[in-house]
C-alpha cells in the first residue's frame, strides 16, 4: 500500500542544512495498523506527511496505494490524496466556519463526480459511523474536544481511501476520549480493512497497534509486529 | 472576530471608494452634462469671456450686448445665436416680505437654444422682446414664494420698479447649471440698461446653437477669425494718462466642458483640451481607488496568513493550488460586490441628501444607469486586482507548512 525506497528528506536554509529523514526503507502493507513512535524532532511527522503527498522526499522513490509517485505535480497530488488519503490531524484542523457537516463534506466538495445531495447523504453516514449523528448543524467551537476529533475522523473517512494517516490523534485529548478514538479507528482498521498509519507519542495507544516502527534522528531504528489483527 | 472585523474594513473601503465616486461622477455629470434645460450640449458653444491683456495688465469679464450683437450674432454658420445676462439679484417685496430673486434678461432664441420644461405657459417671443414687452417667465419655486402657487400664469411680479405679467412657469433649475439658472427671466430689451453703449464690458453672454455636431469647428473657425478682427477697445482716460493700452483682445467660444477646463486651467488659448481634462479626472479616480486596493491586497494577505490551516487541510484533501486561487478570487469579488452594492446605496443616501439640502439649490443629483454599471465594472475589476496577488501567494503555500499556520 505504501512503499518507501531510500527516503531522504534535508532542509535547506541559507546557513543551516537539516537532515530530517535519511535512508528510510519502509512498505506498510494493505490493511495494516502501524504506528510510529520515536522523540520530538525525529522525524515522524515529517515521515507521514511524506507519506502523504503533503511534503515531497529529497531523494529516493515512493509508492502510494499502488501508484509509483513519480513527479509531484501539484494537481496530481492532490488527486492521489483526494481519492486515497485521509489525514486526522492532532489539532484536528475542522474549518470554524464550516458546520459539523461541512467539515466532513469537504473531500468529497473537489470530487466533481459527486453530487450535492451524495455529498450530504455521505457525510451524515460517516457521521454516524463515529456516534455524532445529532450534531450535523453545530459548529467547532461547540464541541468537545473528542468530538471534534471524532467530526475529523468522519471527514477522513468520508471519502473511502484506502489509507489513513493519523498525526498524533489521540494527543490534545484525555485519556477516556483518547481511547474512544482509538477504539474508533481500531474498528475501522479491523471492519474497514483501512490501512492506518498513526505518529504517537503514547505508549499504551501504539501497543494496541500491529505494528510499532521507531525513529531516530531521522532514523529507523526497529520495527517490532505486535499483533496480527483479524479482519472481518 | 479579527476575520469579521477585517470583513468590514474591507467592505467599508470598497463602499466608501465607489460612494465617493459616484457621488462625484454624479456631480461632475450634473454640472457638466446634458440635463434640463440644456439637453443641446453636443450643439452649443458659449461664448462668455472676454479678455483683454497689455502692458502687464490683463481684464477679464464677460462681453457688453454691443459687442456681441455686432461681432457674434451675425455669424453665419450657426443655427441660432442667443445673447443673454449673466445673473443678477434684485429685491421684490409680496405682503411686506422681502424675496431675493436671481433674474436673467434674455432674448427670444434663448428659448429655441435650451429646452425648458414648462408646468404652465409657455416663453417670451421675438414680438415680445422686440416690443419689450413687460413680461417674464418664473420657476415654480419663485411661483409658490411670491403666489403660494405654481399656477401663475397672469400673475404680476414688481421687479426694478417694474410690474411684469408672468406667461410661463417652468421647472426649477438646478443652480449649478450656470448659463442657465435663474428664478426670472425677462426680455433683454426691459433690462433698464443703454443698449446703445459701445463698451467692450458688460454683463452679457452668448450661446452658439450648431444644426449638427459636425458644424461645431466650421462654427468655430469662423468665431475666431471675426473675433481676429475686432478692433482694440479704446483704453479709458486713466489707463491713457498712464500710457497703458490694451493690446491683445480674446473671446473664446466653448462647450460647456472646454468651457470649465478653461476656468479650471486659466488657458488663454482659443482651444482647450478636453481629452486631458478627461485623463486627469480618470487618472485621478484610478488613483483614488489605488488606496483601497493596497489597502485590501494587504488585508487579503493578512486573511490569507490567518487561514493558512485552513488552505492546508483543504490542500491535505485534495484541493488544488488552481482550485483554492478560484475560491478566493471568488470570494474576493463576492465581497467587492457586496461593497459595491453598499456603495450604491450609500451613494444614493447622499445624493438624496445633497438634493434635499440647500447645498446645491435644486439640485437633481441621481444615478444614471451608465454610472451605475460602471460602477459594478469598477467593483469587479476591484476584486479581481485586489484578490490576485494574495491568491498567487496562497497558492504557494505549501501544505505542510500552511498546516502548521506558516506562510512557507
Amino acid at each position: 500500500m505504501i512503499t518507501l525506497t531510500n527516503i531522504e528528506k534535508v532542509y535547506q536554509t541559507k546557513s543551516i542544512e537539516t537532515v530530517a529523514l535519511q535512508n528510510v526503507n519502509l512498505t506498510v502493507p494493505k490493511g495494516e495498523f502501524l504506528s510510529v513512535m520515536g522523540p520530538s524532532g525525529c522525524g515522524k511527522s515529517t515521515l507521514l506527511n511524506i507519506m502523504g503527498l503533503l511534503d515531497a522526499p529529497s531523494a529516493g522513490t515512493m509508492e502510494v496505494a499502488g501508484q509509483p509517485i513519480r513527479s509531484y505535480k501539484d494537481k496530481e497530488l492532490a488527486h492521489i490524496r483526494n481519492e486515497k488519503i485521509g489525514f486526522v490531524f492532532q489539532s484536528y484542523h475542522l474549518i470554524n466556519d464550516l458546520s459539523v457537516l461541512d467539515n466532513v463534506e469537504l473531500p468529497l466538495l473537489y470530487r466533481s463526480s459527486v453530487s450535492g445531495g451524495t455529498r450530504r447523504k455521505r457525510a451524515q453516514i460517516a457521521l454516524e459511523k463515529v456516534g455524532l449523528s445529532s450534531r450535523t448543524d453545530h459548529y467547532p467551537n461547540q464541541l468537545s474536544g473528542g468530538q471534534r476529533q471524532r467530526v475529523a475522523i468522519a471527514r477522513a473517512l468520508i471519502g473511502v481511501p484506502e489509507i489513513i494517516l493519523a498525526d498524533e490523534p489521540t494527543g490534545n485529548l484525555d485519556s477516556v476520549m483518547g481511547e474512544e478514538i482509538m477504539q474508533i479507528l481500531l474498528d475501522l482498521n479491523r471492519r474497514e480493512g483501512t490501512t492506518i498509519v498513526m505518529v504517537t507519542h503514547d505508549e499504551n495507544m501504539a501497543q494496541k497497534t500491529e505494528r510499532l516502527v521507531r525513529f531516530f534522528d531521522g532514523q529507523q531504528v526497529s520495527d517490532s509486529r505486535l499483533y496480527d489483527f483479524q479482519k472481518v | 472576530m479579527r476575520r469579521k472585523f477585517f470583513t468590514f474594513i474591507s467592505l467599508f473601503g470598497i463602499s466608501f471608494t465607489l460612494m465617493v465616486l459616484m457621488v462625484v461622477t454624479a456631480l461632475l455629470n450634473h454640472f457638466l452634462g446634458a440635463q434640463m434645460p440644456e439637453q443641446k450640449l453636443d450643439r452649443i458653444l458659449y461664448v462668455n469671456q472676454l479678455w483683454l491683456e497689455g502692458n502687464g495688465s490683463i481684464n477679464s469679464s464677460n462681453p457688453s450686448y454691443y459687442l456681441l450683437n455686432k461681432y457674434v450674432k451675425p455669424l453665419k454658420t450657426p443655427e441660432l445665436v442667443s445673447i443673454y445676462t449673466e445673473q443678477s439679484a434684485v429685491n421684490a417685496y409680496r405682503n411686506g416680505r422681502k424675496i431675493i430673486m436671481e433674474i436673467r434678461y434674455t432674448d427670444a432664441n434663448y428659448w429655441k437654444v435650451l429646452d425648458f420644461n414648462y408646468t404652465s405657459g409657455g416663453p417670451f417671443g421675438k414680438a415680445e422682446v422686440e416690443s419689450a414687452n413687460l413680461v417674464a417667465v418664473i420657476t415654480e419655486a419663485t411661483s409658490l414664494n411670491n403666489f403660494g402657487t405654481t399656477d401663475a400664469i397672469g400673475k404680476t411680479l414688481r421687479l426694478n420698479d417694474r410690474t411684469y405679467k408672468v406667461v410661463g412657469v417652468v421647472e426649477n433649475i438646478p443652480a449649478i447649471r450656470t448659463s442657465s439658472a435663474a428664478d426670472v427671466w425677462l426680455p433683454y430689451t426691459t433690462a433698464q440698461t443703454d443698449l446703445s453703449k459701445t463698451d467692450y464690458n458688460g454683463g452679457y453672454a452668448a450661446m452658439l446653437l450648431a444644426k449638427r455636431t459636425d458644424d461645431i469647428a466650421r462654427i468655430k473657425k469662423e468665431f475666431y477669425d471675426v473675433v481676429a478682427t475686432i478692433p482694440l477697445p479704446p483704453s479709458a482716460p486713466r489707463r491713457q494718462r498712464m500710457n497703458l493700452q490694451f493690446t491683445i483682445l480674446k473671446m473664446f467660444a466653448d462647450s460647456r466642458t472646454e468651457a470649465f477646463v478653461r476656468e479650471v486651467s486659466s488657458s488663454t488659448d482659443n482651444y482647450v483640451s478636453v481629452p486631458l481634462f478627461y485623463s486627469f479626472i480618470i487618472g485621478g479616480m484610478l488613483f483614488f481607488m489605488l488606496i483601497p486596493t493596497i489597502n485590501l491586497v494587504n488585508i487579503n494577505i493578512s486573511r490569507i496568513m490567518e487561514r493558512s490551516s485552513e488552505i492546508g487541510v483543504r490542500k491535505a484533501f485534495g484541493a488544488s493550488s488552481n482550485i483554492l486561487v478560484l475560491q478566493f478570487l471568488f470570494e474576493n469579488i463576492l465581497l467587492t460586490l457586496v461593497g459595491g452594492v453598499l456603495g450604491v446605496l450609500l451613494a444614493v443616501g447622499v445624493m438624496a441628501l445633497i438634493n434635499n439640502s440647500d447645498l446645491i439649490p435644486y439640485s437633481n443629483l441621481g444615478l444614471n444607469i451608465e454610472i451605475l454599471l460602471l460602477s459594478l465594472l469598477i467593483c469587479l475589476f476591484f476584486g479581481v486586482l485586489s484578490g490576485v496577488y494574495p491568491a498567487f501567494r496562497m497558492s504557494k503555500l505549501h501544505p505542510a507548512s500552511a498546516l502548521k499556520g506558516g506562510s512557507k
